[in-house]
């Protein structure tokens, strides 16, 4: 069973009397413990599609369903609940919050999303940690690490929840080339060992190479799919 | 929640110099407010006790009517005996009276054989009076605290006015109720300090003095002036003897008796009505400086962890958590504010009441100032300050509930 699946996927914007048609009839599938990539140039709709994947917004037209469920029609609640139960996030600027340490940082969803108990958090902390290489760094705040120690740091964030799914949005774009690599090959060994499902955007060549699927978008509609079994017909 | 609050409290210290500034802003409003009350506080405490405890008592019971013509002293709205003996007899019933004491009030001329002038005189039982306004005896400047029949407490002011010291002669002379006018060589026992409001310039003789002055059979009298066990308890007992005296009616149907509290009796109660307000316009200054203050720090905060908000919001944090948290922050600065405030505060009454401090009001001088502030209205201003607090973080913490992650994700 596909863990995503689009249904003729439509996103519209409205600016006064003008409708932009964002994303325009996507269809696709993802299946779970894939390594995706949706890639295109500024403005295709990539993270448009992406923020509709992490039920943060709702398509204008079409079904999405992810993990099994129809996620067009969730309300802002369910949606967070759906989000904290179901998704992890990556985000091109990390996104960390800069008075909390590495360690804090992972631990947050916990406290705040899960209300996971406190000794159960320590070892769900400490193996995501260990996992991307950050257990001796646990005690640093944002600021005094490198912007690669910060996505690592984000990237076990994301998945301390355990979570089918990881959305990652241009998450290299402020990563020198060898960072960006050895981010987007930890991201791909951690889909190996706990088959979490990983979806990114980009528009850098250099690294769509890493994805397993791709699909490429121009101008809100899907143009081609999959180098190793993606399933668009967009 | 021991997370969540630590949390807020980091969040707080994010911006050091500006929690810091607006902590002081609350500690200060704390401390002047509760300064303020303890030192209004004591100083009105203490003029009331003044007035109360020197010459007026805690109430005082008329003749209906009386008090409306107090002015010209009418003998012809005096109490006749057996309505005196009425009234004693509910006042003996009564637990909560500690004293009462009869007075007859008349004006009359004074003179010490070259001058004469006006003097309103409290024809009185001693021990009774003594007993009812304890502070009277302390009034006494000069001479023998007890007033023997013969002898008169001249007021300080007229003293002084007409040259007379204690020993000398005089005379006072007063109009009878039958318009007849009688006089009686009296000696000059003490010298009375004046006291601030009406009475407090009053002399005294004794009750059988004035009985032989003004011609009565038998004493009558213009007021009963009553001392409580327990002066919070004013308005309680006041209620219930008002209500014991209001059976008691006239041929016409009327009531006989008035009763009233110190209040209806003193103008300080109208300052002392004015320091209630003016607290209570101070305790409105600290709402408005918590309100604003924490405000402008929680939609401040708002403002610059708008891509934050959005972070934790697209991680799955429920909106009302996220209103928690930013309420929570508020709340943190509010109860910090409040303890810290509490804490000064006490320290500065209890320093204030140890140095003793001394002012003079009216003619009154070296009164010392005790400032005391009761634990419950320092927890009243507490509360008052935290659920401010609250109040000043819900707009800024629905803002951030409310935010769009998408938006709050892209903000610059």
């Amino acid at each position: 069973m596909s863990l995503i699946v689009a249904e003729d996927i439509i996103k519209e914007y409205h600016v006064g009397e003008v409708t932009i048609e964002a994303l325009r009839g996507l269809s696709f599938e993802i299946e779970p413990s894939s390594f995706v990539s949706f890639v295109g140039p500024s403005g295709s709709g990539k993270t448009t599609l992406l923020n509709l994947i992490g039920c943060l917004d709702k398509p204008s037209g079409g079904r999405l369903f992810v993990a099994g469920m129809d996620v067009s029609g969730l309300g802002k609640t369910d949606a967070a609940v759906f989000r904290g139960t179901h998704i992890g996030f990556i985000f091109q600027s990390f996104n960390l919050i800069p008075i909390l340490t590495a360690y804090e940082n992972v631990e947050y969803p916990l406290i705040v999303v899960q209300n996971i108990p406190s000794t159960r958090r320590r070892k769900q902390v400490e193996e995501l940690l260990a996992a991307v290489g950050m257990s001796d760094q646990q005690n640093k705040r944002p600021d005094q690490m490198s912007g690669g120690q910060k996505q690592r740091v984000a990237i076990a964030r994301a998945l301390v929840t355990h979570p089918d799914l990881v959305l990652a949005d241009e998450p290299t774009a402020n990563l020198d080339h060898d960072t960006a690599m050895s981010i987007l090959r930890l991201m791909k060994k951690i889909r190996d060992e706990l088959e979490t499902t990983f979806v990114f955007s980009t528009h850098d060549n250099r690294i769509i190479g890493e994805a397993e699927v791709i699909f490429r978008i121009e101008d809100g509609v899907l143009k081609t799919n999959g180098k190793n079994g993606g399933h668009g017909n967009g | 929640m021991a997370n969540l609050i630590k949390i807020a409290g980091r969040n707080l210290f994010r911006y050091k110099r500006r929690t810091l500034l607006t902590l002081s802003l609350i500690v200060i409003g704390v401390l002047f407010v509760t300064g303020f009350m303890a030192i209004t506080g004591s100083f009105k405490g203490m003029m009331i006790g003044q007035i109360t405890d020197s010459f007026v008592g805690h109430m005082q019971i008329h003749r209906k009517g009386y008090l409306a013509a107090i002015d010209s002293l009418p003998l012809t709205m005096n109490l006749k005996p057996g309505a005196v003996r009425k009234v004693e007899a509910v006042l003996k019933k009564m637990p909560e009276i500690e004293a009462w004491s009869p007075r007859i009030k008349f004006g009359g001329m004074f003179s010490n054989f070259t001058e004469t002038t006006n003097i309103r005189l409290n024809g009185v039982d001693p021990e009774l009076e003594a007993k009812t306004v304890p502070l009277l005896l302390s009034r006494v400047l000069e001479g023998d605290k007890a007033l023997k029949k013969g002898e008169i407490f001249v007021p300080e002011l007229l003293a002084k006015g007409m040259k007379v010291k204690v020993g000398d002669m005089v005379v006072v002379i007063a109009t009878n109720r039958d318009g007849s006018v009688n006089g009686k060589q009296l000696k000059v026992g003490a010298i009375l300090e004046s006291a601030t409001g009406p009475g407090g310039r009053d002399g005294y003789v004794h009750m059988a003095d004035a009985v032989e002055i003004l011609r009565m059979d038998q004493p009558e009298i213009s007021e009963i002036a009553v001392r409580l066990k327990d002066f919070g308890a004013l308005h309680q007992v006041f209620a219930v003897l008002a209500g014991k005296l209001s059976g008691e009616l006239n041929k016409q149907g009327r009531p006989i008796f008035d009763v009233q509290t110190w209040e209806k009796l003193s103008p300080f109660y109208n300052i002392a009505r004015m320091i209630d307000m003016m607290t209570l316009f101070v305790k409105i200054m600290l709402v408005a400086i918590v309100l604003i203050s924490i405000m402008n720090v929680m939609i401040m905060a708002v403002y610059e962890r708008v891509r934050e908000i959005g972070t934790i919001a697209a991680i799955g944090t429920l909106p009302r958590k996220i209103l928690a948290m930013f309420l929570l922050e508020g709340l943190l600065m509010g109860t910090i504010g409040a303890i810290i405030g509490s804490i000064l505060s006490g320290v500065t009454i209890y320093a204030l009441h140890a140095a003793r401090l001394s002012f003079d009001f009216g003619r009154q001088t070296g009164l010392i100032l005790s400032p005391t502030i009761d634990p419950m209205a320092l927890m009243t201003i507490s509360g008052i300050v935290i659920g401010v607090s609250i109040l000043a973080s819900l707009q800024p913490a629905l803002k951030a509930a409310r935010m769009d992650p998408i938006q709050a994700l892209g903000h610059v």
